[in-house]
């Protein structure tokens, strides 16, 4: 293992550190593109089409804001919640024969016993008077006690004018995030960083305020502290659950960025064109995916959407099959734009057994006939177009090999654009096919994430050598980097492979990437 | 046409039913769905416009948005939840404030007519409200199918028939959208209705 400062970096590239002008002629010649962002590979020639997000930071912003005031929690206090928590963890400790019934619905999981403790993840969310809204596993019911700990928590050191951040214990993390009217706790088995934890328990946070806004549910819990919120929430904690899913597995949540359907360029224009054209005065965003995938997005002219909107819609789509028929009308509230009100979104696949979703979203709640209107004109023009094929061909093949960057030791790889926040990355090879593997994989990505970056020592590169594989994670001022390459590679030819995959994906870059984003 | 009920009592895989005739589980409605059905009578074919709303809670205050100006309205209730028809005698309530009498068909569907052994509705029970309110009443399954096609062709009968007094034919229907959705500050919802545009 081995980790160096940014400066060291100037050497490793050979001074190409200098300034690189943001002259658009250096795009496809430039040896190591884009180390200052807006030249990188993958960078828009317009303007980016999400909040100019630095990623990572600007997400945890508010989070950080709030650390350097309570960096400085009470030892003692420290302690003392630390062995409050051993109850919280062990109490449940004493009867449950070890080998209980696994449950394969961990909703109806008995909060007693193995299984349950040993969960790498637990999620809950609680009102601030200390009721249960929600659980990963198990049900709210069966958690009241624990959940009257955790409160107890937060209140004790809350009353000292403190804030509980987090415990660390005997393999354990219990990370705290209080966003009034709600407070959020994740216990943890893993070596990720608080902060990657509290940004998961952020994207939680976001989830609930984008089915309630947060107006409503400062409305609700000033009418009545004790209200129970599982009634607002029924029906909806699969969205959730699979949120937490997607936070293991989907790079995007990682990156705080999104991936395109790799398409032809010319493909492309003409379907952000064609959608561009159907237009309506209330509509904002239209939004056409492909799997998790984005085909293109139109925004109206200086409204800007952030990837964790984007993917709270991402995820909506993706676990509700309830789209497939006939055309979806629901409010939806996207908190990073403005937590306070729903925009109205539109949401059809363009044909019955097609993958391709499209969100239009619009301010009136009576625009409904205006946005299926606004879909015939696209579909009406689009059919007309070889495009349409084009794409549907595109589909076949949503993904690509790492084979075709042609450096054998590559096994994945992970390259974001920080300035058109997307990203590109090929599919897994047959060595991380199952779950578990690419489970493993991410977490490995999560580790080296984490690195990169740390709150107080951050890394510009790192390189790990590991029994089953070898990575090296790269960020600049322009790109984030992460590779995965066989155990057997060295140090130096990983080196020698950055310079060679960038070079690939600035070729390939039209296809990976949305370049000419359009607005309204 | 508007669907009404507590989530989970089985509206959309009717609505599934009335166009395809498969049944298939899907996941709870989020907002609402809107589909187009073509039905035919004997004498003229009718085209309707399906307002699938969502059951769960948070979603009330959206729909009476779709049974405003519906020309037919199905409440459904599952005949194994007791607390579902409950819930339709409660969105009855609120139909019968909008609704002007005779100006649309309103159904009382106890669906799920499959799981006669968990039964805790009894057809009498649904029969008498239905009498008592003025209401039609059947009791059907979307998952075997019973009783569904037959419901909606009763539906677009008596539908036919009410517009039926005034001549209207399909070609006129057609143009009229069942659900003026153009009425603009008739109701007023907790949640705040639109986002303001701006960062
Ligand atoms: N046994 C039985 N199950 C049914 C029947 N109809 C629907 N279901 C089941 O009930 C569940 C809910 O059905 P939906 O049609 O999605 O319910 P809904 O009323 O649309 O619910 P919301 O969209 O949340 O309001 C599904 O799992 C169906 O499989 C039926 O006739 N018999
Ligand atoms: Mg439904």
């Amino acid at each position: 293992m081995d980790g160096e400062a940014p400066r060291a970096r100037a050497s490793w590239e050979n001074g190409s550190l200098a300034p690189v002008d943001r002259l658009r002629t250096e795009r496809a010649d430039s040896p190591t593109p884009g180390l200052v962002e807006g030249t990188e590979p993958g960078a828009g020639q317009k303007s980016a089409m999400f909040v100019h997000a630095q990623s990572f930071e600007d997400l945890n912003a508010e989070v950080e804001k709030d650390a350097r005031r309570d960096d400085e929690v009470d030892r003692s206090e420290g302690e003392h919640a630390e062995e409050e928590l051993k109850v919280l963890v062990r109490e449940e400790n004493i009867e449950e024969p070890p080998n209980s019934p696994l449950e394969s619905r961990s909703k109806e999981e008995d909060v007693s016993s193995e299984a349950w403790r040993s969960h790498r993840k637990h999620v809950f969310v609680l009102s601030e008077a200390g009721k249960p809204i929600y659980t990963r596993y198990g049900t709210e019911e069966a958690l009241s006690s624990t959940v009257g700990v955790m409160i107890a928590l937060v209140s004790f050191v809350e009353a000292e004018k403190n804030i509980i951040r987090s415990i660390h214990a005997d393999g354990y993390k219990v990370v705290f995030l209080s966003k009034s009217p709600l407070v959020l706790v994740g216990v943890y088995r893993t070596c990720q960083s608080d902060k990657e934890l509290l940004r998961e328990l952020q994207y939680i946070y976001y989830q609930i305020v984008s089915l309630l806004t947060l107006t409503q549910l400062n409305h609700i819990f000033q009418h009545k502290q004790n209200y129970d919120l599982r009634r607002l929430l029924a029906g909806s904690e699969y969205l959730t659950d699979n949120l937490l899913l997607r936070l293991d597995r989907d790079p995007g949540l990682l990156l705080s960025a999104v991936t395109c359907l790799p398409l032809a360029t010319s493909a492309r224009d003409v379907v952000s064109s064609s959608l561009q054209a159907a237009k309506a005065t209330n509509l904002v965003f239209s939004i056409l995916l492909a799997g998790d995938q984005l085909v293109t997005l139109i925004r109206k002219k200086d409204q800007f959407l952030h990837h964790i909107d984007l993917h709270l819609v991402f995820n909506l789509v993706g676990s509700s099959s309830s789209f497939r028929e006939g055309e979806g009308w629901t409010p939806i509230c996207l908190p990073k734009f403005n937590t306070a009100g729903f925009f109205h979104a539109h949401i059809s696949y363009l044909e019955p057994a097609s993958q391709l979703c499209l969100i239009l979203v619009s301010t009136d709640r009576e625009d409904f006939f205006n946005m299926s209107d606004c879909k015939k004109r696209f579909l009406e023009r689009l059919s007309k177009r070889s495009a349409y094929q084009a794409l549907k061909e595109a589909l076949k093949s949503p993904s690509y090999s790492v084979a075709q960057v042609g450096i054998p030791e590559l096994r994945h790889f992970l390259y974001k654009s920080k300035s058109s926040g997307l990203y590109t990355s090929p599919e897994f090879p047959v060595m991380y096919q199952s779950d578990e593997e690419q489970e493993r994989l991410m977490g490995l990505y999560q580790d080296l994430h984490s690195c990169l970056h740390h709150p107080t020592r951050p890394l510009s590169y790192f390189y790990r050598c590991g029994e089953t594989e070898n990575l090296l994670a790269w960020v600049t001022s322009g790109f984030e980097l992460y590779l995965c390459f066989s155990p057997l590679g060295t140090k130096a030819l990983a080196v020698s492979a950055v310079t060679k995959l960038l070079k690939w994906i600035r070729k390939e870059e039209d296809r990976l990437f949305i370049l000419t984003p359009l607005t309204y | 046409m508007v669907l009404l009920g507590s989530s989970g009592v089985g509206k959309s895989c009717l609505a599934l039913r009335f166009g395809k005739d498969e049944f298939r589980s899907t996941s709870p409605t989020v907002g609402c769905a809107y589909l187009t059905r073509m039905v035919h009578l004997s004498d003229v074919n009718l085209r309707f416009e399906i307002w699938d709303t969502a059951g769960q809670e948070k979603y009330h205050s959206v729909t009476p948005l779709y049974y405003r100006g519906a020309h037919a309205a199905i409440l459904v209730y599952d005949i194994s939840k007791r607390e579902t028809f409950l819930r339709a005698q409660v969105w009855l309530r609120e139909l019968e404030k909008q609704v002007v009498p005779g100006s649309s068909v309103l159904w009382l569907v106890g669906n799920k007519g499959d799981l006669a052994e968990e039964r805790q509705v009894s057809v009498q029970e649904g029969e008498e409200l239905a009498r008592d309110r003025g209401l039609y009443f059947s009791e059907t399954s979307a998952m075997s199918g019973f009783q569904v096609s037959e419901l909606l062709a009763a539906i677009a009968l008596r539908v036919y028939e009410c517009l039926g007094a005034q001549q209207e034919g399909l070609s006129e229907w057609r143009e009229t959208p069942l659900v003026n959705l153009h009425h603009r500050d008739t109701f007023s919802s907790s949640a705040a209705s639109c986002c303001r545009v701006g960062p």
